[in-house]
Formats: structure tokens, sequence, C-alpha cells
């Protein structure tokens, strides 16, 4: 199966470990991966910051880029979801299938082991977008248990979002950052030594915050926990 | 409109935003504390009885179908209910906006030469500021609902639409009641139990002795010109029959077409709102009852505009059940006074800039009050798509000038591969010199968070190194 990787501008620029895992992992299970290099963003921060026609052009360079692949795997529930619940309203109907990597994995591919080890602790945080927008429900936890060596120690209050929200972080950092040390409290509850999640946004907040701290918690995307082997 | 937010506490003046409110808000810690408790408290009662119901997916959405179709046919079915509530001799008055109704119903009251009245906990007369324009024409208004009454004590505002104390504890409540309420008993404790009693006997006496009421409501019917308000303390009941003249300003889009529209909401509303099965009293009323006067005061104020944009009528559609305020994480942390209406939490921060518009620094910056988590929409029983509504008003919202140049910037960089791949590159090279706390706007970011590490590679180049 040939698939295209959307990466994410965020991934791309900041975090090329998960890109790099992704490729890693899916050519491990059999698929073909091309990365379209004319890809760049999807426009989700242009569009939940009140820039709309921005949004609408990015939209349209996204759906010309990606026009013709099966299907667009992309490491990143909040952009997947962008493309999949906003680009009707931005763009009509004309734009490939997007897909989640967990998705891709458990509803594509049909896997749940995956033959990754990782012998870790490890807390998993479902982001607000691949919760509530996506609705990944159980597949992370899911591909996360089939892990060798795994072991997967519940967050509370994981549904609650935790403060990042893209351009919300900055505008209103006082609550941000009131929300992301109830995550941060959580986290430490658990006594892991890996934050997990499918958005590297996310992380980047959470993970700053742990680091600022000083807390000794590592941030991990999905894709580089499935990747890993003996 | 600037009436509308009267009696603001003095720590929330014009010349301030929500972000400025909220960060005041979040360094309370005894406030922080009361709210976390009480939200997630209903959060979990809520969330308790809505799983009982395997329908309630199709109870949603036949919330939204039903008044969706009414906000469709607003004009006739207003009309409808104009001819049966007159039909059984209640008075219709038609407010355009705050001051409007302000007039009509201070007008009524002194008509009956009355100087006092009591009132039912009512949203849109808080919204037009009725307290203080009665005050203003020598009449005083008072509040009956035990939380709106703690409020009205405390010199205060409403920080929730359900529990407009919610920012209160029991103690705050004791001082409040000692300090301001004439009769309180000497020895009052700050049990539930002792302060509702104290608040009872304070009460009984002005529901005995008024004879003028003010109401809102929380449905309408149509069809039969029927009143309806749910509530769960009963001091509603007394207002409503006891006294000679009832007075409701309602908004209009609280109609509903059928009586039978109620077996929907009856569901909806008290599980969404105090997590209950059924709200403990249901009191409906047509026209004027036996003895009593009835004068209906139907509340525009904004909503015909709110009514006219595609993306932002869904707002109207809302029945008050706060329930997305309770699973709100920036309401939580910021408190409802933040928000600078009668509507705070997520619904007020899509209701408030269309009802208000964003002329204000304050009402500009609440469609941005959201990290879009998507929490309200979720548990919303009318399935108003808040964050949409919120991306749709920051569309139109005013924007900075940096925010604008620092929006096109990045948009011309996305524009063509070629200039992200070079801006990566320089990135890449200056990895080194990035400092631990960033300059401008992006200080806010390190001022808690640490900045990633700027990687050597770009995936795209790394890609086109060893990638392919
Ligand atoms: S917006 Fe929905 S959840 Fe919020 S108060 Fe209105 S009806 Fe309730």
């Amino acid at each position: 199966m040939r698939v295209a990787l959307f990466v994410t501008c965020v991934n791309d620029t900041l975090f090329p470990g998960t890109g790099r895992a992704v490729v890693s992992l899916l050519r491990r299970l059999g698929c073909e991966v091309d990365f379209p290099l004319a890809q760049t963003c999807c426009g989700q921060m242009h569009l939940n910051t009140g820039y709309r026609e921005e949004a609408v052009r990015l939209a349209r360079r996204f759906a010309g880029v990606f026009a013709g692949y099966d299907a667009v795997v992309a490491p990143s529930g909040s952009c997947a979801a962008m493309v999949r619940e906003q680009y009707p309203r931005l763009i009509g109907r004309d734009f490939p299938a997007v897909h989640d990597l967990s998705e891709f994995l458990i509803d594509v591919l049909e896997v749940e082991d995956v033959g990754a080890y990782f012998p870790h602790r490890v807390t998993y945080h479902p982001t607000c977008h691949s919760l509530r927008g996506l609705h990944l429900g159980d597949r992370p936890t899911r591909l996360l248990r089939k892990v060798r060596g795994l072991e997967l120690v519940p967050l509370p209050g994981a549904e609650e979002c935790c403060g990042f929200g893209g351009t919300f972080a900055v505008k209103n950092p006082a609550v941000s950052a009131a929300m992301c040390a109830d995550k941060v409290r959580n986290v430490l509850g658990t006594g892991a030594e890996v934050l997990c999640a499918a958005d590297n946004s996310c992380l980047m907040h959470i993970g700053g915050t742990l680091r600022r701290q000083r807390t000794g918690v590592r941030v991990m995307h999905l894709a580089e926990i499935l990747e890993a082997t003996e | 409109m600037s009436a509308t937010f009267l009696g603001m506490p003095g720590n929330l003046s014009k010349n301030t935003d929500f972000p400025k409110n909220a960060a005041k808000a979040v360094q309370n810690s005894q406030l922080r504390f009361n709210l976390r408790k009480a939200t997630h408290t209903i959060r979990g009662k809520r969330a308790a009885v809505v799983s009982e119901l395997p329908d309630w997916q199709d109870l949603r959405a036949a919330g939204r179908a039903i008044k969706d179709h009414t906000l469709r046919h607003l004009d006739r079915y207003l009309l409808q209910l104009e001819e049966a509530v007159t039909a059984r001799g209640g008075h219709v008055h038609w407010a355009r906006d705050a001051a409007e109704a302000n007039r009509i119903v201070t007008d009524l009251v002194k008509a009956t030469g009355e100087r006092e009245v009591v009132k039912v906990k009512s949203m849109a007369t808080q919204e037009i500021g009725l307290n203080e324009h009665l005050a203003a024409h020598g009449i005083t208004a008072y509040e009956t609902d035990l939380a709106e009454l703690i409020v009205q004590l405390g010199h205060d505002f409403p920080s929730h639409i359900l529990v407009p104390a919610i920012h209160r504890n029991r103690a705050e409540i004791r001082e409040i009641f000692l300090r301001e309420m004439p009769g309180a008993p000497e020895g009052l404790t700050d049990e539930p139990r002792a302060l509702a009693e104290a608040a009872r006997l304070h009460l009984r006496e002005r529901f005995l002795k008024a004879k003028v009421a003010v109401s809102g409501a929380n449905f309408m019917i149509a069809e039969t010109g029927t009143m309806v308000v749910l509530e769960s303390e009963g001091n509603g009941r007394m207002c409503l029959s006891l006294p000679e003249t009832l007075i409701s300003v309602v908004g209009i889009e609280k109609l509903l077409p059928a009586w039978h529209d109620l077996e929907v909401f009856l569901q909806l509303l008290p599980r969404s709102s105090t997590g209950e099965r059924m709200n403990p009293y249901t009191s409906m009323w047509t026209g004027s009852v036996e003895g009593q006067d009835f004068h209906l005061v139907l509340l525009d104020n904004g909503r015909t505009r709110v009514l006219a944009d595609e993306v932002g009528r869904q707002a109207l559609r809302c029945i008050r059940c706060s329930a997305c305020l309770n699973v709100c994480p920036v309401y939580e942390r910021a408190g409802g006074h933040a928000y600078g209406s009668v509507y705070p939490g997520p619904i007020g921060a899509i209701l408030t800039p269309q009802l208000r518009g964003m002329g204000s620094e304050l009402d500009a910056s609440l469609p941005y009050a959201s990290s879009l988590c998507g929490a309200c929409y979720e548990v919303c029983p009318v399935a108003i798509d808040i964050p949409q509504v919120l991306v749709d008003l920051r569309a139109k919202a005013p924007h900075g000038l940096a925010e604008r140049a620092g929006m096109r910037a990045a948009w011309w960089l996305f524009a063509r591969e070629g200039r992200l791949a070079a801006a990566q590159r320089l990135a890449a090279r200056l990895r080194r010199l990035i400092p631990r706390r960033l300059p401008g706007p992006l200080g806010a970011w390190t001022d808690t968070r640490d900045v990633p590490d700027i990687p050597r590679q770009s995936f795209r180049d790394w890609w086109k190194e060893s990638g392919s």
C-alpha cells in the first residue's frame, strides 16, 4: 500500500524524530511511504486564531498536494481533525482521507501488535482533538498495551485539556499554565517515566513545563514508542 | 449595550480583557478551590444521570431539531404565543432592547403603586440590569433564589448561570448573612442547613408581603400560551403564585411550538443542569390566573441579530443548563466574573460577543477565552457546536497589528515549501542562540515552559538526504 505522510509543520520543523519514526514503523509493516515535498501546514493555526482566508488558501494547497493518494497518514490527532472536521466547511469535500497514525494502524492496516519493545513505565494523555474531534477512543492504548516491556499506567483526569490550545497558550497564558499545572501534577502522580500522546504540540506544552520544573519525566510521541524495538 | 453588566465588581473595569481578569482570578487559591470542588461535583452528577439514558443522543438531537425549527419560524410562533396569552387574559409587551424592557417593567410596577417586588431567579432580568433600573426609580427588588440572595446581599455579581454564588464557600456565606441580612440569627453556623433555614425565615416574610413578582421563564409554549419555570427550592413557586401582579421577562428564543415538546426538554434540562432526573418544582401557568394579573415582556435585546448569523444563531438554542460551564477547564480556573457578563463560561464566550458586539476590549477577547478542547460541545444538551462558533467569531474579531503581521509572515512561509525549508535551515543554524526566555508576546510561553530544542535538521531535509 502506498501512503503519503503528512508530517505536519510542527513535526517537520521541531520534531523530525516523530516523522522518521512513522516512516520506519510503516515500512516495517510493509507500507510504501511517500513524503510529498510540497506540503507545509494544514492551516489550523490560522483558522483557530481568526485568519480564515489564509486558512482556506492553505487548505486548498493541502488538497492539491495530497490529491491522488489512497491514504494520507498524519502523526497528529489535531491536524487530522482539522482536515476531516474543518475542511468541508472551508473548501468543500474534495480532499483525500486523512488518518491519524493510530487510526491508520488499527482501522486500515488492522494491526494492534506492531512488534515494538519499550521497557518503561508510560502514561498516556488523550489530547482533546484526538479524543473529542477524531474519537480515537482506545486505539492508542490498544497499541501501547501490545508493546513488549511497556507498563501502561492510567492518567487521572486524562480527558481534561492540558491547556495548550494553539495560540491560546500565549493569548491566555495564566489559564493555560494553571491547566498545565494540574496536568503535570497528575502525570507526576502516576510515577511514569514517559508521558505519551498523539500530538507533539500538546507534548511541547506539557513537556516544556515538565522540563522547566526539572521533573525528569520525558515526553514521547506515540509513533516513537511504537517504532522502538529491541 | 453598556447597561448589561451593571453593578460590575470593582476589579472588572471597562479597560480590561478576559486574559487580564483571568490572570487575577487564577491567583485566588480560595476561588479556585471553591470552583474546582463545585464544578467537579455537578459534573460527576450530570455524567451519572446522563449515562442512565440509552437514548440520550437521540434526545439531544430532538432538542436541537425542535429549537432549530422554532427559530426558523420564530415570527409565526411568537404571534401565536401572543394570541394565546392574550386570549387567557394575559398582557403581552414587546421590548426591542434592555432600555425598553426596563421601562416597561418599571411602569408596570409603578402602576400598582408598590415599592417592592420579589424576584424569581432569571437570567433575562440580569441581562438587562433590571434590579438596578428599578432601584433608580425607588423600587426595591428582592432576589428569592438562595444563591441570588447571597449575591445580592454580598453586593456581588453572579459568576455561574445556575449557581450564581458558586465562587462563595459556606464560611463566606455565613459572614454575608450576619453582616447584611436583617434578623440573621446571632449564633448562625456555616452548616448548610442552618444557612438555608436563616434564608428561609428571611424570605418568608418577603413572600407574604409581596404584591408584585418578577420572573423569567425556562420555556414558553406557543400553542397554549403557557409559561414554564423549573426550579429546585420552591421559592420561585411562592413568588409566582402569591402576588397579585406577575411580570415575566423572557427572551424571544425561549419558545417551544407545542406542549408535547416539553417531553424532550424536561428530560434534557434537569439532567444537564443539576444532575437530577427531574427537578423538584415545575411551575406552569397560562395567562392571568384567578386573582392575578399577568404581564409577559418579550425581550429581543440583540437576539434577532444573532438569529441572522448563519453560524452564530445556534447559540439561541441554549436552555441555560450550565453543563458547558461545569466541564470547561477555562471557566474552572478563571471563574465567572472574568467573562464580564451575566453569561459566563463557554456559552458566554459565544453569546456575549454576539449580543453586545465586539466593540470593547473585553468582548473582543471572549471568543479567545477557550482552548477549543470541545468538552462543552460534548455535553451541551442542544448540541451547540461552541468551538465552531468561537472560531467563527474569531474571524470577525478585531486583530492587533503585531499579531496580524506575525500571522501574515507565517502564512507567507507556508505558502511555498522552499520558504519554509529556508526558515527551518536558518533556525537550525541559530539553534544555540535561542534564549531561555523568549522576547515579546512569545515570552508568555517561556514564563512557565522551556522551549523545545531546535533540531539540527528538519524532517524534510532528512527525507531528501536519506528518507526516500
Ligand atoms: S450552551 Fe448548551 S451546555 Fe451551555 S448552558 Fe446552553 S444549553 Fe447548556
